[in-house]
């Protein structure tokens, strides 16, 4: 049994500044073994594999792999020592190809040319079912693609301890398959797999064993076959709770937004946005569903009026709005409020505090030269009692505060805008479950006043709880636009992957063999 | 052959601007903008000056034009990569230094003349063939050794870049320097190496301007080279052999005006004086206008990189 | 063995923050007095001949205020544009072209009254610097061209320009060949109050005005938050464009009043030498107040005594006036090292167990616990 262990970690403890990432945590995993971190966003599984791949180091505690005791100074060290670990954000420079990503680091031949690195490379893929392009540069690469080439690059350099940071997060369903069957692939080979998730489902059908992180500290340790999900749940929020996402039945729906024919080009002159029409509607929330890079995030600048349209319009109620800045579009009266996926670099001023923040949607209203934080006040402490901002103070940079007090913030500024129009994007992205729910719970209240909502979101069991309809964007294209009643995850996820609903409703059983066999 | 003369000078002229433009591109390749350019060549030239003078020995005296500049290097160096202090006023803070220093130990230099005999050793030689390219063989090719030290270090860097492992090592710290870290590529020794042999680049072109072009003492030799050599690595597109190209036409547009009153032309000094300033702003505003994604500023150029950032 | 890490720190306290900053400055005081002694002066002595040189004497105080004013305005301006993190390093040269303004008018217009001379003047100033800096502003806001580099360039577009209007068409007839503009008429000199040109309110008004621009107003809010995040103020709905160009008008029309201030009442001309380098020396005093309009009163009072204190000691000491830039640039490479200690600090790991060679323990390895 001795052999068998790969890595173990003994009271491992962590701070950032006054932040207690990690407090004595311990782990153990096996040769052959498909071990499951769980835990809240911000629970702490980022922080203790980063201890493992040598970014971070422990204050305190200790590491062991295959039974010898290590004191990673840097990634480099954690790497001549087998482990290789796929971040969640990827690692890869998008200006090289893929072959130089994969070998660059990886010390060896002076000269980077040669065919046996190419050979190299292409037998590793033969074993463990993997594709890449080598010469294709990794700007032009699918989401799926980087992820493969994460993956390579990390089994190029002979790691047989792989840890995958939220792996799944940004896959379509069909991809997620393939990546189990690589990861299964992997513990055939003997490999040691750790892999970091919240979602339960996966935790279920994948791995052998599953660690339960809560605020810094390990829960417990469990058999996957001696579990099930509600357990874990438990475990994961530390007590019962309630995780039902309410969809509201709301009267009084009628068209606001008429999105007509619009083609949008990104930053670099590519289309993003491809002939793409909707509508949207007062008291409703619409969904929208993509893999990341579709075209959601030019949607919602487009939406809001910080993108040129290269064609088509915008109409809002029965008024043409294409082509006018967000602050022509409320000095026509019309109230729309944006929470964007950047919340720090677009939606706040991380620097300043919360009333500066407040200011930023209020200063041009205000009358002469000079601006008004009196006013604000008062509105800023109402916005912290209401929401349960924690913060020192209304006077702290928003910088500061934790993910899901940045987003309240955020949120909150918008929702008191009292938008007509509310887009959202990703906004529960980082919080965590406490947080999440009253998220949810503020978008659905603010569906019940009438508010045309627009929820671009990544985890599609919540997309289908709480839309009203879904909208599915493959390649800056609709595919299709579906009641978040009568449609499946698998129906979105091929639609995700550039199936059109007539395509998906027709061969749906296909699908349905190609998951059993 | 009025143009070979005129292309030959205009050679000799754009080689410190080769030599600090190579510097800079060490420099931004790991992704350190550095405005220190100015003050590391001053700080070579005095160098490179005074030991030639002392010594009569080329060699010594390039050497220690290379070292001192690479000193000048390494305190820019510990300033933004160990201590990750704002590259901008850094390097606007080795400029100062640089000019101080160059200033300061050349009080006793000024008008001071490198020796005939040190002269002959850095003599135009001609290279056999090559030389007799038309056109710009002659001028390319009948040069002093100093001057093929530039066309050597530039296509060597080239190579580096392109071919070695190390290179793209470098390349990977400068586009990304927390995927390199991952990748387990020691990112502060990268950047301190990089940043150090640019350093020595600049300090050799300075020594250039101090025992070749001029060659004589004078104070704030470069007079805004420095400046001009750091917007010519973005007119090179961060290419090695494009700063050959690069260097000649800037260096050509120094003489022009010197040149066009030599043969009789009424053209006024001064205004000719700023071609070379207008031209690099002009130039500026061409790469800002036609974007190229691989003809890029590294991605990481500018930016201070901590490993336990959050 | 002993590991170093580096960490982040905790938000640092105003107190350390002094704290560190303090040592900053000995540290640089100490590295300067051993640049000192190394050139065979005892510091000590040369730091208090600085002072007495810089405060000895009314006359003496009165140049230190003389040099505190352009260096102190400057800053001003360039703080306006790093506000928005537009690298202006052209201050120089907006100087320079400031004092071209003023000049023409102080040349061809020297019949009108003083007062109205000096306000047109001060207007064609600050008119001619604004433009030179709107240049590389237009530059940014249409094509994102680098903005350290054109203003860089355009310093020397400046120079050249004033050198050729001193050996070309403004060269003074009756200075019997010598290149140099003609004195400005009494009518175009800055008057005096207790015994130092009036450039000094002008500067202590400025601080106000700044300060009050940067945080109270709603344009100063603007290239606030559009110097944090660009997308952030287009997403605010901001016209970024109409930022970048307002805000290096402003930065490069202060600039431009430096220049007026320095030709009118200082050297009463226009020559080569009417910024002397304080449009880089601002860049400096602009960076080290943090930008903070009041803070620079007292970071530009220092810099004078390191200048006015600099010449006195060369005078006393021979000691030459570069020594006087080295000093400068020790003094901003520790300023500049401590900002890392304010936002990191240093661990010192002492473990007894060397890498590799411990004895494995090894309880519940095989198992998974807690089940």
């Amino acid at each position: 049994m001795r052999e068998s262990v790969m890595v173990e970690l003994k009271q491992i403890t962590k701070t950032f500044g006054t932040v207690l990432a990690n407090e004595n945590v311990d782990l153990v995993v096996q040769k052959g073994e498909i071990h499951a971190l769980l835990g809240e966003n911000g629970a702490g599984k980022s922080t203790l594999v980063n201890m493992l791949s040598g970014i971070y180091s422990p204050d305190s505690g200790s590491i062991f792999i295959r039974g010898k005791q290590m004191n990673f100074s840097s990634p480099k060290a954690s790497i001549a020592c087998g482990i290789g670990m796929v971040h969640q954000h990827f690692k890869l420079v998008d200006r090289l190809t893929a072959k130089e990503n994969i070998i660059a680091g990886s010390g060896g031949s002076l000269f980077v040319s040669g065919k046996e690195i190419d050979n190299k490379i292409m037998k590793l893929c033969e074993k463990y079912d993997l594709t890449v392009e080598l010469s294709k540069r990794v700007q032009d690469m699918s989401v799926g693609e980087k992820q493969m080439l994460e993956i390579i690059k990390v089994l190029y350099r002979g790691a047989d301890i792989l840890i995958l940071d939220e792996p799944t997060a940004v896959l379509t369903p069909q991809e997620v398959e393939r990546l189990f069957n690589i990861v299964g692939r992997m513990k055939k080979e003997g490999c040691a797999v750790i892999i970091i998730t919240h979602k339960l489902g996966e935790v279920m059908t994948l791995c052998d064993k599953v660690t339960v992180l809560r605020r810094g500290k390990n829960v417990k340790t469990l058999e996957i076959r001696n579990t099930n999900p509600k357990v874990l749940t438990e475990l994961m929020v530390g007590g019962s709770v309630d995780l039902e996402i309410q969809r509201i039945q709301t009267e009084n729906k009628h068209p606001i937004y008429e999105i007509k024919n619009i083609t949008v080009m990104n930053s670099e002159g590519v289309k993003a946005l491809d002939d793409v029409s909707f509508t949207m509607y007062t008291s409703e929330i619409l969904g929208v569903a993509a893999v990341a890079g579709s075209g959601q995030k030019e949607l919602c600048e487009a939406l809001f009026g910080l993108l040129k349209l290269k064609e088509g319009e915008l109409v809002f109620k029965g008024e043409n709005i294409s082509g006018k800045t967000p602050r022509e579009i409320y000095k026509k009266g019309i109230s729309m409020s944006s929470v964007p996926e950047d919340r720090l670099g677009m939606g706040l001023v991380g620097s300043m505090d919360i009333v500066d923040n407040l200011l930023l949607k209020e200063y041009y209203t205000q009358k002469g030269l000079f601006v008004n934080r009196k006013s604000l006040k008062a509105k800023a402490k109402e916005l912290v009692e209401r929401l349960q901002v924690s913060t020192p103070g209304i006077h702290h940079p928003v910088r500061q505060l934790s993910g899901g007090n940045i987003q309240k913030v955020l949120l909150g500024r918008e929702i008191y805008l009292d938008p007509d129009v509310l887009i959202t994007s990703y906004p529960v992205r980082g919080l965590d479950i406490g947080a999440t729910y009253q998220i949810y719970d503020l978008l659905n209240e603010q569906k019940q006043k009438g508010v045309a909502v627009l929820f671009v979101g990544e985890d599609l069991d919540v997309l289908l709880n709480l839309s009203d309809r879904i909208m599915v964007l493959c390649d800056g294209r609709i595919m299709g636009i579906v009641d978040a009643k009568d449609v499946t995850k698998e129906e979105i996820g091929m639609m995700m992957a550039g199936q059109t609903l007539e395509m998906v409703k027709n061969q749906g059983g296909i699908y349905g063999e190609s998951k059993s066999s | 052959m009025e143009i070979s003369l005129f292309l030959s000078a205009a050679v000799i002229a754009g080689t410190p601007l080769l030599f600090a433009t190579l510097g800079g591109i060490m420099n931004e390749k790991v992704g350190n903008l550095n405005l220190g350019v100015e003050g590391m060549m001053l700080m070579g030239a005095i160098a490179g000056f005074t030991v030639g003078f002392q010594t009569n020995n080329p060699v010594l005296a390039l050497i220690g034009a290379g070292v001192v500049g690479a000193i000048g290097a390494f305190i820019y160096a510990v300033l933004t990569v160990s201590l990750r202090a704002n590259q901008v006023v850094t390097g606007l803070a080795l400029t100062i230094f640089g000019t101080g220093f160059s200033a300061f130990l050349g009080q006793n230099m000024v008008g001071k003349i490198i020796s005939d005999g040190m002269k002959a050793k850095f003599a135009p030689v001609r290279i056999p063939l090559l030389s007799q390219i038309p056109i710009i063989g002659e001028p390319l090719f009948n040069q002093s050794p100093f001057v093929y030290l530039g066309y050597i270090s530039a296509i060597l860097l080239l190579l580096y870049f392109t071919y070695t492992s190390f290179g793209l090592n470098a390349r990977m710290v400068g586009e990304n320097p927390a995927a390199a870290d991952a990748a387990g590529i020691n990112v502060e020794l990268y950047k301190y190496i990089h940043i150090l042999i640019g350093g020595a680049f600049c300090g050799l072109g300075g020594a250039f301007l101090s025992l070749v072009y001029v060659p004589a003492w004078q104070e704030g030799i470069t007079a805004g080279r420095g400046w001009i050599a750091v917007a010519l690595v973005i007119f090179a597109g961060w290419n090695p052999l494009k700063a050959v190209i690069g260097g000649i036409l800037f260096g050509g547009l120094d003489i022009l005006g010197f040149r066009l009153q030599g043969a009789g032309l009424n053209v006024n000094q001064f205004f000719l004086d700023m071609v070379p300033y207008v031209v690099t702003i002009v130039v500026l505003v061409a790469a800002g206008v036609k974007k190229n994604s691989l003809n890029a500023p590294p991605k990481g150029l500018g930016n201070a990189y901590f490993r336990e950032e959050r | 063995m002993v590991r170093v890490r580096v960490v982040k720190a905790k938000e640092s306290s105003r107190n350390k923050k002094l704290l560190i900053q303090s040592i900053a400055i000995i540290a640089a005081l100490v590295i300067t007095g051993a640049f000192i002694l190394a050139i065979g002066h005892n510091p000590i002595n040369v730091y208090a001949s600085m002072i007495e040189g810089s405060f000895g004497s009314t006359y003496r105080l009165r140049e230190t205020i003389i040099k505190a004013v352009p260096l102190l305005i400057a800053a001003l301006g360039i703080a306006v544009a790093f506000r928005m993190k537009f690298w202006n390093i052209g201050a120089e040269g907006q100087i320079l072209m400031g004092a071209f303004g003023a000049s023409f008018f102080a040349l061809k217009f020297s019949e009108v009254p003083r007062p109205l001379l000096l306000l047109i003047m001060m207007a064609a100033a600050a008119m001619c610097g604004g433009l030179w800096a709107l240049v590389p502003g237009y530059l940014k806001a249409k094509w994102g061209t680098n903005e350290s580099i054109v203003t860089l360039m355009m310093n020397y577009i400046a120079l050249k320009w004033i050198v050729y209007l001193q050996y070309g068409p403004w060269k003074d007839k009756s200075a019997q060949g010598f290149p140099k503009i003609a004195n400005f008429a009494d009518n175009a000199i800055l008057p005096k109050v207790f015994g130092v040109h009036m450039g000094w309110i002008i500067a202590l008004v400025l601080v106000v005005v700044i300060h009050v621009f940067i945080n109270y107003t709603k344009k100063g809010y603007e290239i606030v938050v559009f110097g944090e995040s660009e997308n952030t103020a287009r997403y605010a709905g901001m016209d970024v464009k109409k930022i970048i160009l307002l805000a290096t008008l402003l930065s490069g029309g202060i600039a431009g009043l430096v220049g007026m201030i320095q030709a009118s009442a200082v050297s009463n001309t226009l020559n080569m030498q009417v910024a002397g380098g304080a449009g880089y020396t601002a860049i400096i005093i602009a960076w080290l107040s943090g930008l903070s309009a009041p803070w620079m009163v007292i970071v530009a009072g220092l810099f004078a005594v390191l200048t006015q204190g600099g010449s006195y000691i060369q005078t006393a000491y021979q000691i030459p006036q570069s020594a006087a830039d080295i000093i400068q640039a020790l003094i901003l490479f520790c300023v500049l090292g401590s900002q890392f200690f304010m936002q990191y600090k240093i661990v010192f790991d002492f473990s007894s167990v060397k890498t590799g060679t411990a004895k494995i323990e090894m309880g519940q390895g095989g198992e998974a616990r807690g089940n």
